[in-house]
């Protein structure tokens, strides 16, 4: 109990709350100035999230790749990386599964799927693992090498699909093989086919397995100290070079399980994209605002993934652009990162609080 | 086919690489330019791609409205100017958030590229009636031809027939140089950046300076993104600028901070965009599968920042916020 409390101390509680609010006051403001009513906006956001049964699924589904992606960028963050790569790891995870799940035949269900689990988690490992090598022997930044290795994945996971695993006439993969399906039948039909699968679960499994490793290991505490000074790991004798490769390599096995499950538990193919999906750069947003721990990152995305599905739901229920909750996003982020203003908005409440005890 | 004619088929084509190779690389080069500015001062600006969106979105809507107000001529003119103002916005608020809030710089830089997203494309659904994309410009920029210049076989076309943003960019590269190593104004920037806590001493204000710099990155950041709209894709949508920021900062990184650097490294990642299309005019490279070829620059990038130029050094105090009372 005292362990929760802790986690919660008023500090990294509070200030995200307030960092929230203040995020959507300031959307409500623009969309003021564009003309439009924030309350029936938020109105049609919220009974979208939890308007019927389809869409309580489909929530589950869009936060669930966020736990993922928010869980591998906070993992490096522990780790004193900054691995803005995670939408990379997301893309090779995904091409390293639809690659077991659509090529390979004839396997029982309970071999073929968590094979494709593992070999997208792996995909998605060592993709991340290239910027740590890069940084830990050749010094290069690992903000840029992962923002490259972003667009690289992009087109090599294009190339992959074009030229293996093409369906004729698609400009997507084959379906993957039942055999390789994550999907929950039973459950989707419950909820009027919203696409719920086992990578709901593993996720929270992933969050709870991001602590054992960070705090109950000994490999984790070293992960920690060359997070925390590099020097004092070096001096310590610690090998501050095979830690950062490895700390990347399980941000990046976060990261590539989340590709995995899309396309796994939710598409079953992989279509050839324009971009990349984004998932990657929301992981930024969400262990930001949960502070780099699990449990922060789990709530963090059922904000940033519930606000994300919802916001469908506005241009439909009250004609709202729906690009309005990226502003939000954006200035909860803001307010989160800029903890000052936060704070300075708090200075009366804390200040009234102190009179009443001084009277 | 004689040896003449073979010649001058092949200059041809190569005088318009590298004329190509001017028009990728000029949005390049200010961005790039933008980096250095806020970099050399101490603060990281990962935002160059969220400061072009802005200069991109508010340059096709500048000219557009100077367009409906029959303006001619100087309506992309009066969207350049629009992309300044609105970009600098912008980058107020990564100077407010990294400078007088000492937030993460990094993080701040991922909020600007998200929020410049958001607020343009809401903007444009606002706008546009709910449009994805601006409206078509009919004015924009067209090439320049230097007189005389333009005339000399081959390299006039390659270098001297180009849109006005490319010599504006290619003299600030100068521009540049000179305010950063020759004035004042350029020592204390660097003397920031370098080394913050000496600066204040001998009474440089530290944070007015990061302002100034921030805020220069925020004008070049939209005259990148201006330039991409105003010249070659006439029209503001969500991919007009994707990843043009991104290659910037790994131009001014390439280019180890140094205006010139940053000029050489922008016009050969412009060189191997501009290399997809013209690859396709050789036999030997229609085996090449298209998605290689797209990889290219980034390939390149990790190739060279890995080894091939050496180590870069950044400015010492990047990253960190200025804090007088620390030691």
């Amino acid at each position: 109990m005292n362990k929760v409390a802790r986690i919660f101390t008023s500090e990294s509680a509070v200030n995200p709350l307030v960092a929230i609010v203040l995020g959507l006051l300031f959307g409500a403001l623009v969309m003021l100035a564009g003309g439009y009513n924030p309350i029936a906006a938020y109105g049609a956001l919220f009974s979208r999230i939890l308007g019927s049964p389809y869409d309580i699924g489909e929530s589950i589904r869009a936060i669930t790749p966020l736990i993922l992606t928010g869980l591998s960028v906070a993992f490096a963050f522990r780790t004193g990386l900054f691995n803005i790569g995670a939408e990379g790891q997301f893309v090779m995870g995904m091409t390293g599964a639809t690659f077991i799940g659509v090529k390979i035949h004839g396997l029982p269900w309970i071999i073929h799927a968590p094979l494709a689990v593992i070999v997208g988690a792996l995909v998605g490992g060592l993709w991340g693992a290239i910027a740590g090598y890069l940084k830990a022997k050749r010094g290069v930044n690992e903000v840029i090498t992962t923002i490259m290795l972003n667009w690289i994945s992009l087109f090599l996971s294009n190339y992959i699909v074009n030229t293996f695993l093409l369906e004729p006439k698609q400009q997507r993969s084959y379906m993957i093989q039942d055999s390789a399906s994550l999907s929950i039948g039973w459950l989707s039909d419950a909820m009027n086919h919203a696409r719920i699968h086992w990578g709901t679960l593993v996720a929270i499994l992933a969050a709870v397995v991001f602590y054992l490793i960070l705090w109950k290991t000994k490999q984790g505490y070293e992960l920690r100290a060359v997070g925390h000074n590099i020097d004092a790991a070096k001096y310590a004798g610690m090998n501050v070079n095979r830690n950062i490769v490895k700390a990347m390599f399980i941000s990046g096995i976060f990261a590539g399980l989340a590709g995995v499950f899309e396309v796994l538990g939710v598409f079953h193919y992989q279509v050839v994209a324009a971009g990349t999906p984004g998932y990657g750069f929301d992981g930024i947003a969400v262990s930001l605002l949960g502070a780099n721990n699990p449990i922060g990152v789990v709530l963090g995305s059922v904000l940033f993934g519930g606000l994300s599905y919802g916001s469908a739901g506005m241009s439909f229920g009250a004609d709202v652009p729906p690009e309005i909750i990226r502003i939000v996003i954006g200035s909860v982020i803001f307010f989160v990162a800029t903890q000052g203003i936060v704070k300075w908005v708090l200075i009366p409440f804390y200040g009234k609080r102190k009179k009443e005890r001084a009277s | 086919m004689d040896l003449l004619s073979m010649l001058h088929a092949f200059f041809t084509k190569f005088s318009e690489l590298i004329n190509t190779t001017l028009v990728y690389s000029t949005a390049l080069i200010f961005g790039a330019l933008g980096g250095i500015y806020s970099e050399r001062s101490g603060v990281v600006n990962i935002g160059i791609e969220g400061l072009m969106v802005s200069g991109a979105f508010a340059s096709a809507v500048g000219a557009y409205y100077a367009e409906e107000a029959n303006m001619g001529i100087w309506s992309p003119w009066i969207g350049l100017l629009c992309a300044l103002l609105f970009a600098l916005i912008f980058a107020l608020i990564h100077a407010v958030a990294t400078i007088s809030f000492k937030a993460n710089q990094v993080i701040s830089g991922v909020v600007i590229n998200f929020l410049a997203a958001g607020v343009t494309l809401y903007l444009v659904k606002v706008l546009f009636n709910g449009a994805g994309q601006t409206e078509t410009l009919n004015d924009v920029f067209s090439k320049w031809e230097i007189p005389l210049l333009s005339k000399i076989p081959y390299i006039g076309y390659a270098l001297f027939t180009a849109y006005p943003t490319t010599y504006i960019a290619l003299i600030l590269v100068f521009v540049t140089w000179y305010v950063l190593f020759k004035t004042p104004f350029g020592l204390r920037l660097r003397a920031v950046g370098e080394h913050p806590s000496a600066a204040d001493t001998v009474g440089v204000k530290v944070k007015r300076v990061r302002y100034i710099a921030v805020l220069i990155s925020g004008l070049f950041g939209g005259l990148g993104g201006a330039t991409i709209t105003l010249t070659t894709t006439s029209a503001f949508s969500h991919n007009t600028i994707s990843g043009q920021g991104f290659i910037a900062m790994a131009a001014m990184i390439f280019g180890k901070w140094h205006p010139f650097g940053a000029l050489g490294a922008a016009v050969f990642f412009g060189m191997a965009q501009a290399l997809n299309n013209f690859m396709r005019l050789f036999d030997f490279s229609k085996d090449i599968p298209q998605e290689f070829l797209y990889m290219l620059p980034y390939v390149l990038t990790i190739l060279v920042l890995a080894g091939a130029v050496g180590r870069a050094k950044a400015p010492s105090a990047l990253g960190e916020p200025y804090d007088p009372g620390k030691r």
